[in-house]
């Protein structure tokens, strides 16, 4: 009995050893890609953003040929400032490049002999030395070939790095390799290239003119912009990501940096599946997405509703001032089930439970003292700070590409009914406002007759607008 | 008689200035300097007196060399000597096409820059020289701390095609020399003793094989952004190397022959 005991005991000990070696042996991911057989020669696709090249699927390993340019070119920042960038391939963030697990990647890397500098690159899914930097560097005017094995599958930024390095990253010199895992990534719908970057000019956000990189700002980690795709307004204003309701959206999201790290958002949005820091690691219902500078993520979900969705660094003043906002417009037909709008709109009295009454008729009736238009213009000055001045800025200069200006605006001039009732009740749509078309929110603002008689009144008689004066009576009779 | 006097030394003077002009080389005085790069003592460099060229070297002054050294023309010269893209901007051997005959010439090699200046009875300029040169402003013979020195460097490598311009068009330094910076990169003798592998961030003392150069770690100042890409520049190039960017000037260091 005893002895029976213990060869029970032996043969479970040993069954759960092999029950666990399996079991550890099935989930680890062993393979060694290294030893993958490439099969043919293929010329890689490379794309542009917000464009990703066509998915890999099942094809085998194969050497993949691969041409980039390296182009120093002036570019659009936001509207009326122009930079330099350095540009792998003519984009801010570089040509995006996919592979799969095995391939051999012969790299052309080619510099502009009108260039000035020399670079070269640091691909985050190479393994050896400098990612291929030591390899790559390359004068103007010439060409570098190297190779390399893709060997674990992910997705990887890749970047410049000659010296100064901050300051080549810093001018746009990053992107996006993808290794595909054996079999290729499970099908979407649509997939789209994102990444941020932080840039750093002697003007301030939105300074006029062509902005030279600035180099202490740069060292002190305060850029003045922070953006997707290396430039404010890159997924505004034509440049959306477009989906339709029901269909499945993969986002290959990166950061470039050169310094600040990227807590990427998605308005309205819940991320089904996320590829923690573009790693094998699948998180899953994730609301925001924590993308080192040099790191990247892949975010899968479906849209269930339509509407715009915005993307941001939800580090949040840098989405609303200095750039990091871009939009994802998915049209088709409502789902009320998942979200059902505005149902209702009502008075809300924090006095009680008893029956309210809207305020009006004879009883409720304030009297509005007549005021100068020099006091109209004091306590608007005082609503307009606490209501219209975070989205309209302090000058009512607007942020560009998002939110119109109030100064010296031709569409706020031209019709003070049309300001009234955007302010009693909103404004949808696209507007174009002194030759820049806007197309985003505005909701209307609870604000008595007086109220918004005052504010208009003193943004009328502000920062060269016609010095138009609104009455209570004006609002009155367009509520 | 007294006028008589002042004319003839005004005359001297002005063929003394014509022949200096002629010659266009000036002299640059002894001194030290802390390099970027080379110094891991960080202790000053010596440099001796010697004399170095007002302006790069144009398109036509170095047409009139390859008249003489047709060895040296696009179709002749050696591949040992030039890669392909050598004078890659001009029509025909003798012929510069449409580039400016008092623009800087460019797309040159290492040795054909070298060949140039031996033919002048001159040399180039070693990088120490170069550089100690380079960091006079208008006013200082070492304006390297001045920001709006450093800003006016910088500001260039944001300007495209300004090896179209002409020379002498930048501003001239403490030593007489113009176009140090703005105008187009310069050989130097020893461009690549001082050597950045392709990874800036590797570079460190103890590999000596090639030059402790570190972006990180050997340079003197870490907000000399300049000099990290001159240095950077010269360590992506080869002898045979020729770029559109790329010009050269001669030095001396003995008085030049008039």
């Amino acid at each position: 009995m005893k002895k029976n005991n213990c060869i029970l005991i032996k043969l479970l000990v040993y069954s759960l050893f092999v029950v666990l070696f399996l079991g550890s042996c099935k989930k680890e991911e062993s393979k060694n890609y290294a030893d993958i057989m490439t099969e043919g020669e293929m010329e890689a696709e490379l794309t542009s953003p917000p464009h990703v090249p066509k998915p890999v699927g099942n094809r085998t390993a194969v050497k993949l040929k691969l041409n980039m340019e390296i182009k120093e070119q002036e570019g659009t920042m936001t509207d009326g400032v122009k930079y330099t960038y350095w540009t792998f391939g003519g984009s801010v963030p570089g040509s995006f490049i996919r592979t799969r697990v095995g391939d051999e990647v012969e790299f052309h890397l080619k510099n502009h002999p009108d260039n000035k500098l020399p670079h070269n690159i640091d691909l985050h899914a190479v393994t050896g030395p400098g990612g291929g930097a030591t390899s790559s560097l390359v004068a103007p005017g010439h060409e570098k070939v190297f190779s390399f094995k893709v060997i674990n599958p992910g997705l990887y930024v890749y970047h410049c790095a000659t010296a100064p390095v901050g300051m080549h990253i810093a001018n746009g010199m990053y992107g996006l390799i993808l290794v595909e895992p054996e079999g290729g990534l499970p099908p979407v719908d649509k997939e789209y290239y994102v990444m941020q970057g932080d840039f750093y000019t002697q003007g301030e956000y939105g300074e006029k003119g062509l902005q030279p990189f600035d180099m202490n700002k740069a060292v002190k980690e305060t850029p003045d912009y922070v953006v997707f795709n290396g430039k404010v307004g890159s997924l505004t204003n034509g440049g959306e990501l477009t989906a339709k309701v029901g269909e499945t959206v993969r986002l290959f999201v990166g950061n470039g940096g050169p310094n600040l790290v990227s807590s990427f958002h998605v308005i309205g949005e819940i991320f089904d599946s996320v590829h923690i820091e573009g790693g094998s690691t699948i998180n899953k219902n994730v609301q925001t997405t924590l993308i080192p500078a040099g790191g990247a993520a892949i975010v899968d979900f479906k849209v269930e509703t339509p509407g715009t969705f915005i993307l941001v660094d939800h580090s949040i003043f840098r989405a609303f001032n200095k750039g990091a906002l871009g939009m994802l417009k998915v049209e088709g037909k409502e789902n009320k089930n998942i979200y059902s709008g505005t149902i209702q709109e009502g008075i809300y009295l924090p006095e009680g439970g008893t029956i309210q009454k809207m305020p009006g008729g004879s009883t409720a009736k304030t009297v509005v003292p007549k005021r100068t238009v020099e006091e109209k213009i004091k306590i608007g000055k005082e609503i307009f700070g606490t209501t219209c001045f975070a989205c309209h800025q302090s000058e009512g200069q607007g942020i560009p590409s998002t939110f119109p200006p109030l100064a010296k605006s031709d569409y706020l001039n031209a019709d003070s009914k049309r300001a009234i009732t955007t302010i009693l009740h909103g404004l949808t749509g696209e507007v174009t406002v002194n030759g820049k078309k806007y197309n985003n929110v505005m909701p209307a603002q609870n604000l008595s007759d007086d109220e918004i008689a005052n504010v208009l009144t003193y943004i009328y008689n502000s920062w060269g607008n016609n010095k138009t004066e609104i009455t209570p009576e004006m609002v009155k009779a367009l509520r | 008689m007294k006028i008589h006097f002042f004319i003839i030394t005004f005359f001297l003077m002005l063929s003394g200035f014509s022949r200096a002009q002629e010659n266009g080389m000036v002299p640059v005085k002894e001194g030290t300097f802390v390099p970027l790069y080379g110094a891991s003592s960080k202790k000053p460099v010596l440099v001796k007196s010697f004399y170095m060229d007002v302006y790069p070297v144009t398109n036509a002054e170095f047409l009139n060399f390859i008249k003489k050294n047709q060895q040296y023309s696009k179709s002749k010269i050696k591949g040992i000597f030039a890669d392909k893209s050598y004078l890659s901007y001009w029509k025909s051997d003798f012929d510069f096409g449409n580039a400016d005959s008092k623009s800087p010439v460019t797309s040159v090699s290492w040795f054909a820059a070298k060949k140039y200046c031996e033919c002048q009875g001159k040399r180039l300029p070693t990088m120490d020289e170069w550089e100690y040169a380079a960091m006079a402003d208008e006013k200082k013979v070492d304006a390297r701390t001045k920001k709006e020195f450093n800003e006016y460097i910088l500001s260039w490598y944001e300007k495209s095609k300004t090896y179209e311009n002409k020379i002498g068009q930048t501003f001239k330094n403490y030593w007489g020399i113009y176009d140090m910076h703005g105008l187009v990169w310069e050989w130097t003798s020893d461009f690549n003793s001082i050597f950045l592998s392709g990874e800036s961030r590797k570079d460190k003392s103890s590999d000596k094989n090639l030059f402790c150069g570190s972006a990180s770690v050997n340079a003197t100042d870490l907000m000399d952004y300049a000099a990290f890409m001159r240095y950077a520049f010269r360590g992506s190039l080869k002898a045979q190397y020729s770029t559109r960017n790329l010009g050269f000037r001669c030095a001396s260091s003995t008085k030049p022959k008039l």
